[in-house]
């Protein structure tokens, strides 16, 4: 039976782009539908009547939303180039960093883009503080996942697109080489795998979307 | 080898209370101990630095944190005995979906009644009913949200519903009147040994909440 494979997502979201990550390493057809999310489609709001978010992942007509639980989905329903260790251990390690990542990493991401002055200086702090928890997690392994790309490092792109909004507000180096050796290196791998790239905004526009969004005078050095 | 199992853990916890019904569903021996949380013990802290939160699953000295998570991984664990989570990918991930709705709506907003009061705990409680039924309306006829028996949903949600009787009286309103088959289901869950020996006397949750709100000044 033919598969149907569609993803409801929005381009600047980390959460739709852990998806495409997700079916892109699976080598998963799927069709992509952009949400305009000040204007959400009827069909989004069919398939994700609870939340009204994307993404939503929908198999052969049947929807699976929140992008953790479909990275789980997608990992179970195409085995290959598993995403998740099989060892119950390991596999609940994995999933206790990717929820730290939306949990803690992310709230203050969000944060730090809105607050501005002291308060943006003390969130920084605490992202870096997150970082160094992160770090100590990677020891050796060249990725969480181990010797590829899995569970932890498709939900650590949130750090993308932080570094990418750094960049775009002007403020202070937060993923600095000397305070992260070995995180910084890592998250050159990540950067440069074959599938992550393809599966981040494409750098201009995602700089100017949060140019226009947050910039002003947030700058902080 | 016998496994060595610790479950850390402060007894109002509904999150604490998940892990004690996994268990207990899958039979399994362990060692319970009460955390004061005012004063963790050095355990706690090195068994879950990054969040300093109960509960933890100790097993034979690895530990597992987050309550969720440690059902999770009980049911991979022991997975012979009555399975928690679905074996059809695409019923798993509705009842991982479900399980965390759960935990994104009902403590805030059951925090949001007993701890403050007015427009905000109106606007709570209302919320807080809101989810119930629509809670409700996915459990439908089914006697469980896993079907015939308890699945990872009822574990996930039953064991708010011993402080349900602390959120009635501080919010005021009664959650059966307004949700009489999701009370159905409590009650249907509590008549399993696993689910009563795991929650905690409502009166004395209640308690509890009592003692929070003189020292919070909630009055």
């Amino acid at each position: 039976m033919a598969e149907e494979v569609k993803l409801f997502g929005t381009w600047a979201s980390p959460f739709s782009r852990r998806i495409e990550v997700a079916l892109k390493l699976k080598g998963v057809q799927f069709e992509y539908i952009e949400e305009n999310l000040s204007n959400k489609s009827p069909a989004l709001l069919k398939y994700n009547p609870v939340h009204k978010k994307i993404p939503v992942l929908v198999h052969n007509g049947k929807p699976v939303a929140e992008s953790l639980v479909i990275l789980e989905y997608i990992d179970e329903t195409w085995k290959h180039n598993p995403i998740l260790p099989t060892d119950p251990y390991e596999k609940a390690m994995a999933r206790f960093w990717a929820k730290y990542m939306d949990d803690k990493l992310w709230p203050a991401a969000t944060k730090v883009v809105v607050s501005k002055g002291e308060e943006q200086k003390a969130v920084i702090e605490e992202i870096q503080e997150q970082l160094k928890t992160l770090e100590s997690e990677l020891k050796e392994k060249k990725f969480f996942g181990g010797e590829s790309l899995g569970f932890v490092d498709i939900a650590a792109n949130i750090i993308v697109f932080l570094l990418v909004a750094q960049e775009a507000l002007g403020l202070m180096e937060i993923l600095t080489e000397e305070k992260f050796p070995v995180l910084h290196e890592w998250y050159q791998r990540l950067v440069d795998d074959a599938v992550f790239k393809e599966c981040v905004p494409p750098r201009e526009r995602h700089l100017g979307f949060f140019k226009a969004r947050f910039g002003s005078s947030t700058a902080s050095k | 080898m016998a496994d060595e199992i610790i479950l850390l853990d402060f007894w109002p916890s509904m999150f604490g209370m998940r892990v004690r019904v996994a268990l207990a569903e899958k039979g399994l021996k362990y060692e319970y101990r009460q955390e004061d949380l005012r004063n963790k013990s050095p355990l706690l802290l090195e068994m879950n630095p990054v969040h300093k939160k109960i509960p933890v699953l100790i097993h034979n000295g690895k530990p597992i944190c987050e309550s969720l998570i440690i059902v999770q991984y009980i049911d991979e664990v022991w997975k012979d005995k009555s399975p928690l989570l679905p074996s059809d990918p695409y019923q798993r991930a509705q009842a991982r979906f479900w399980a965390d709705y759960v935990d994104k709506k009902l403590y805030e907003l059951g925090g949001k009644i007993w701890s403050t009061k007015g427009e905000e705990q109106e606007t709570g409680k209302k919320e807080f009913i809101e989810c119930l039924k629509l809670l409700e309306g996915e459990l439908g006829e089914k006697p469980y949200f896993g079907g015939e028996k308890i699945g990872f949903v009822d574990v996930a949600l039953v064991t708010f519903s011993c402080w349900f009787y602390a959120y009635e009286t501080f919010g005021n309103f009664s959650i059966e009147a307004e949700c009489p088959k999701l009370i159905a289901w409590t009650k249907r869950c509590m008549e399993k040994e696993s689910v009563s020996s795991s929650l905690e006397d409502p009166h004395k949750v209640h308690g509890f909440i009592m003692g929070m709100r003189k020292r919070f000044g909630i009055e």
